[in-house]
Parts: C-alpha cells; sequence; structure tokens
C-alpha cells in the first residue's frame, strides 16, 4: 500500500508543477470569477437564480471542456513514460506493476478533481459571503458528477495510454472521443429520430448511455424534478425510474465506466513490453 | 543466479534475442559485449522481466523476473543504457527509491559525493535537468547504495569523464565482493580488473563465453 500512495503522491506533486495545471486551475477558477463579474448570481432567468444558476451554468460549461482537458493532459501518461524510458527505470525497482498504474490514476484524479471542485467552494464561500443563500442540495449533486466525470475520462484516458504509441495519435483519438461524445451522437439520434425509424425510447436510451448526455440531464434535474425543461426525455427517465434513482444512475454509472476503461488498461499494461 | 534458457525475443520480424541460454553464477563478474544491436540490451531487460519473451524463460534465484517481479528486483541494482528524461526532482526521486526499495538516502548522499556529485547543491533540480554526466553519476550512486546481490549495468560511463571513471571502477571494486556483476560494455580495458568472465553477442546470439 505504501507503494500505491508514494506514487500517486509524487504524480500529484509532479503534475502541480506542470504547466498544463496550472493553466487548468485558471481556467475553472478563471470561469467562476467570471460569472460573478458578469453578475449572473443577480440576474434571473428561467426562474433560477443566485448561486443555483451560477452553479449550473459553471457545471455545463465543466461538462464539455472538463472532459478534453483530462483526455489531452492523460493520455499519453503510460505510454509517453514507456517511450522515453522513464519505466525502464522507475520500474527497476521493487514496485509492482498494480501499484504503479493505480498510483498513477490516483495521483491524477486527485490533480483533475481537485481543482474543478476547488472553482466551486469558492463560489460557494464567495456568494455566502455577498449573502446569497446557499443551494447545498444542488452543490453536493454537482461534487458527486463532476468526481464521477473526471472519473469517467480519466479512465477512458489511460486505457488509451495503455497502448497507443504516438503523441499525435493519442491526442487524435482523444479529441475524437470527445467529439463524437459531445455531438456526433447527439446528431446520429437527433436525425434517427426524425426519420422516426426507431423508437424513441431506445433512440433516448442510447443517448443516456453516453456520459456527457447523462450529465446535462443530470445536472438539470434537480432544479425541475418533473424534468419538464427537457419534454419528452424525462417522460423516458421518468417512467423508468424515480427522479433520486436518477441521480444515483448518473453518478455511479459514469463511475462505473471509468473504472471499467482504467481496468482495461491495467490488463493491456501488464500484458505489454515495458519498454 | 541467473539462468536464461532458449530466451526469444521477436520485435515484429527481427529476432532480438535468438534462443540465448547462459547461467550466471553468484560471484560472477561478467563483461557482456558485442556490435551494436547484438542484442545486449535486450538481453539485460528480459532479465528485468521488462520483456514477455517469445520463447524460453529467465530465472532469477528460481524465480521469474515477470510473474515475482517485486522479489526479484529487490535484490537487483541496474543502471540504464541512457538517463531517463525524469521530471521528479532529486529529492523526490531519492524519496521514491528509499520507499520503495527501503535505500537509506545518507548512503546514496555518500556515493554521489564518492563520485564527486554536488547533491545538496541540486536537491531541487529537475533530474532531466541534470547534466548527462550528473544524471549517470546519480544513477550510479543509487545503484550502490541500493544493496542488492545482483548488479546490472548497461553502459553506465558512456558519458563520465575519465576522473569520473576512475572514480566509478574504485567504488564498483569495493562493492562488487560476492555480488554477481553483468556490465555491458564496449571497452574491455577499462573493466578487465573487475571482470572474470566475458560474453560476447552478435545478432542475438551468444557467440563466445570465456572465463578466465
Ligand atoms: N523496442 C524495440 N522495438 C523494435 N526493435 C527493437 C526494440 N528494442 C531493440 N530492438 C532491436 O533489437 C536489436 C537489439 O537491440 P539492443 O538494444 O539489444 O542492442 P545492443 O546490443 O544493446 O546495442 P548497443 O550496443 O547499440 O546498445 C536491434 O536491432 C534493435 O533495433
Ligand atoms: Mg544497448
Amino acid at each position: 500500500m505504501k507503494n500505491l500512495y508514494l506514487i500517486a503522491y509524487l504524480d500529484l506533486k509532479e503534475s502541480i508543477r506542470a504547466k498544463w495545471f496550472l493553466v487548468y486551475s485558471l481556467v475553472f477558477g478563471g470561469l467562476i470569477a467570471l460569472f460573478f463579474i458578469a453578475g449572473v448570481t443577480e440576474s434571473q432567468v428561467m426562474g433560477f437564480s443566485g448561486l443555483s444558476r451560477l452553479l449550473l451554468m459553471y457545471i455545463q460549461i465543466t461538462i464539455v471542456i472538463l472532459p478534453i482537458f483530462i483526455l489531452i493532459t492523460t493520455v499519453r501518461s503510460i505510454s509517453g513514460d514507456r517511450d522515453n524510458h522513464i519505466l525502464e527505470y522507475m520500474l527497476s525497482f521493487p514496485i509492482s506493476l498494480k501499484h504503479y498504474y493505480w498510483g498513477k490514476v490516483i495521483g491524477r484524479f486527485i490533480t483533475v478533481y481537485i481543482p474543478v471542485l476547488f472553482a466551486m467552494v469558492i463560489a460557494i464561500i464567495y456568494g455566502a459571503i455577498k449573502g446569497a443563500a446557499i443551494p447545498w442540495s444542488i452543490f453536493f449533486l454537482y461534487t458527486g458528477l463532476l468526481f464521477s466525470l473526471s472519473s469517467t475520462f480519466l479512465g477512458i484516458a489511460f486505457f488509451i495510454s495503455s497502448f497507443v504509441k504516438s503523441s499525435e495519435v493519442a491526442l487524435g483519438i482523444a479529441f475524437f472521443i470527445w467529439i463524437f461524445l459531445l455531438s456526433f451522437i447527439d446528431i446520429a439520434l437527433i436525425s434517427l429520430m426524425l426519420q422516426q425509424r426507431m423508437n424513441d425510447g431506445v433512440i433516448i436510451f442510447i443517448a443516456l448511455i453516453n456520459p456527457m448526455e447523462l450529465f446535462r440531464v443530470a445536472a438539470i434535474s434537480l432544479f425541475d424534478p418533473e424534468l419538464t425543461v427537457m419534454g419528452p426525455v424525462a417522460f423516458y427517465i421518468l417512467d423508468l425510474m424515480s427522479q433520486s434513482v436518477f441521480v444515483v444512475v448518473a453518478i455511479g454509472y459514469p463511475l462505473m465506466l471509468g473504472i471499467a476503461f482504467a481496468t482495461f488498461g491495467f490488463l493491456i499494461f501488464k500484458k505489454k513490453d515495458l519498454v | 543466479m541467473i539462468e536464461v534458457t532458449n530466451l526469444t525475443k521477436k520485435f515484429g520480424s527481427h529476432l532480438s534475442l535468438d534462443c540465448v541460454s547462459c547461467t550466471l553464477k553468484d560471484g560472477d563478474s561478467i563483461a557482456l559485449m558485442g556490435a551494436n544491436g547484438a542484442g545486449k540490451t535486450t538481453l539485460i531487460r528480459s532479465i528485468l522481466g521488462y520483456y514477455h519473451p517469445d520463447g524460453g524463460e529467465v530465472l532469477i534465484n528460481g524465480q521469474n523476473p515477470i510473474k515475482e517481479r517485486t522479489n526479484v528486483l529487490k535484490d537487483i541494482s541496474f543502471v540504464p543504457q541512457l538517463p531517463p528524461p525524469i521530471k521528479l526532482s532529486i529529492e523526490e526521486l531519492m524519496h521514491y527509491i528509499s520507499v520503495s526499495a527501503d535505500v537509506d538516502k545518507e548512503r546514496i548522499k555518500y556515493y554521489a559525493n564518492e563520485m564527486k556529485l554536488d547533491i545538496n547543491e541540486n536537491m531541487n533540480k529537475s533530474f532531466f535537468k541534470l547534466s548527462g554526466g550528473m544524471k549517470q553519476k546519480l544513477l550510479i550512486a543509487i545503484s550502490l547504495a541500493k544493496k542488492s546481490s545482483i548488479i546490472i549495468y548497461d553502459e553506465p560511463t558512456a558519458n563520465l569523464d575519465p576522473k569520473a571513471r576512475d572514480d566509478f571502477y574504485r567504488l564498483l571494486k569495493q562493492n562488487k565482493e560476492q555480488k554477481t556483476l553483468l556490465f555491458v560494455t564496449h571497452r574491455l580495458e577499462e573493466v578487465k580488473e573487475l571482470v572474470n568472465r566475458q560474453i560476447y553477442m552478435d545478432m542475438g546470439k551468444i557467440v563466445s563465453d570465456e572465463i578466465f
């Protein structure tokens, strides 16, 4: 166990020093700052106001940019170390591959999760100082959603990094996955729906297998327990499960997906040559 | 004891190790030689368990270095051919080694000092920012500080100045009692005094194996 912590700790230290981490933290911190400056908390749109509205805007943007950040920064973590022979040296010490790999995953998870969480905490604190009501249920839901969003894409990134050879290909795959989940699936499904070839229920089910879509829906679910904003989608979801079950699924399923991808990555890592 | 039996390793269609067999007994000091691309590094990496062989096996004191990774590596000190671009600082690298391999940091500092590497000056510097020779000195110091009965060096002196080479050979001579030493080199005369056996490889095969 001590080796697991050791790897996680050193990876964390190394990442925090890296320039990408600075940019990454500034983007999410800056987003919150920008919302306050722009007076998002004062405006009222669609009945959401104050901090709730700010958090909603924050998570909607985060759902879009966090995945690509995670993918780009992590997609070379294992294969990069293999190619430039860092593994050859670092793994000449008695550390099991399991501890090495999962230590890296944990270290990287903390690195990507803390800034997005921290930005939200700052918003809460600043909002509280300004006398806004704090929407705790939304805050905790988003904490959970960001946790599982980070884990999904970290898992996918580690999976890719376990086998991909060159940086260019790794980045290409990362970008493709992001765009694919972000919009291609939607576009494809909408056109299917328009053609009415498939049962709507099936189409919505496929849409919700996509973790990004699931997050989008879950992010507004607390504002509107009947999910009326979403029209027919809500009908299918609430037909399948209650709202609280839906929240559990929205957090649990992507988390499982992330763990599954990371595990596949580990199996590949173990099977492949280390240099 | 290191036993290599019928070890074969292919990269694509290229045979880097072609059915290699040899036994390195405890206390042997071996100069592993051969032309560029002969397969020396591949053999060493197989011994360390980095490669999944296409045939044959390696046993170190009866243990498979892939399956019994941590047990086997506890007892091996290794310096690679090229120091890798590790981003950790010297301090962090030493921390990594002292925790994972139970190596005393003071011993690393002692050997670094003997190698004329001022480690305290560079504690917070990234490893990859050291000069080529300084990197090698540090890796050598670590290998000497780690208490293991097998020492594997893949041309560790390439970037060292002549003075540093002398220091290195002097320290190694003091340190290698009772140990198995496997030393890849292109200059036999430098290690002549250290070794008692010379293995020569060519095109993935052992072509000569002399004990003197
Ligand atoms: N990861 C790899 N992928 C493809 N080919 C490889 C790989 N590693 C080694 N080879 C090939 O295997 C052969 C043996 O390489 P190796 O590094 O073992 O040689 P060497 O004896 O250490 O040479 P040198 O004296 O130059 O260090 C070479 O032809 C090399 O191109
Ligand atoms: Mg070599």
